[in-house]
């Protein structure tokens, strides 16, 4: 059954985005832009945790969860260090995407070849 | 050779090259694709869960770097792109369209150099990404501090 809300909440998540896409005409790069800013509002008034818990992947995967980890970690640290924990804690939980996306997208430019 | 058979012909001929008001079949396709990348995402939490015996927020970490790696070697062969043709948002939105941007920007800028072309061009597109998911949550942030204080 987890596997089943995986499928369809993080398909939802995409049809939002293709809707964002074809009928408001943005740009792929306002769409995951927008999408983190909507993670991070939704996780500002506790929704996403819910959706997480009853989605799993469904959740996590698509980037909203992105901006939901941003605030998240952020705010682990602010209830520690005050204000200033805002901007420790921010990366806090996002940094092994953001650290392995740089690492795996530099080697497999030097490997690769550009297509096309 | 009427008038009237060109101009059907002419109009039956055009249609094939005419974009076509697709969106419920684009939907359809970022649903099957977006929801089999979330699905597979869920398959490798658990199978982190289980066999390395991880809690479910250590299985993510490992989740979210196996699917970036996946999306950067895809994005090498030149096969997310054929990917992302067919999807559309299917394959933008999971975190493997993040990796990608970071990767396709990286790889096209190869020929100005490593440094001035793949470094500097790398978060072209994935930049935005960052500045605006940090912004959002610091304004967030803020906001919910400031009301537990009062509270």
């Amino acid at each position: 059954m987890d596997y089943v809300w995986a499928f369809v909440v993080g398909g939802a998540i995409c049809v939002i985005g293709q809707i964002l896409l074809d009928v408001f005409k943005l740009t792929p790069a306002h769409v995951m832009a927008s999408f983190v800013v909507s993670g991070a509002v939704l996780d500002g008034f506790n929704i996403y945790d819910k959706l997480i818990e009853f989605a799993g992947a469904g959740a996590t995967v698509p980037i909203t969860s992105f901006g939901h980890s941003l605030l998240h970690g952020a705010m682990e640290q602010a209830d520690k260090n005050g204000l200033l924990g805002i901007g420790i804690g921010i990366f806090h939980l996002t940094s092994v995407g953001i650290a392995s996306a740089i690492l795996f997208g530099f080697l497999v430019a030097l490997i690769f070849k550009p297509k096309g | 050779m009427s008038e009237k058979f060109n101009q059907e012909q002419y109009n039956k001929t055009i249609k094939e090259y005419q974009p076509k008001p697709a969106l419920f079949g684009n939907c359809m396709k970022a649903f099957l694709v977006g929801g089999l990348i979330c699905t597979f995402g869920q398959v490798l939490t658990e199978l982190y869960m289980n066999v390395m015996g991880l809690s479910e927020k250590e299985a993510g970490n490992y989740t979210v770097t196996t699917l970036i790696l996946i999306a950067s070697l895809l994005t090498g062969f030149g096969v997310y792109d054929k990917i992302g043709q067919f999807a559309g948002a299917g394959s933008a939105v999971p975190v493997t369209g993040f990796a990608n941007s970071i990767t396709s920007a990286a790889l096209e800028h190869k020929s100005e150099g490593i440094v001035l072309g793949v470094a500097t061009n790398m978060f072209k597109l994935a930049g935005s990404v960052i500045v605006f998911g940090v912004v959002a949550a610091y304004v967030v942030g803020i906001i919910r501090y400031v009301i537990k204080l009062i509270i």
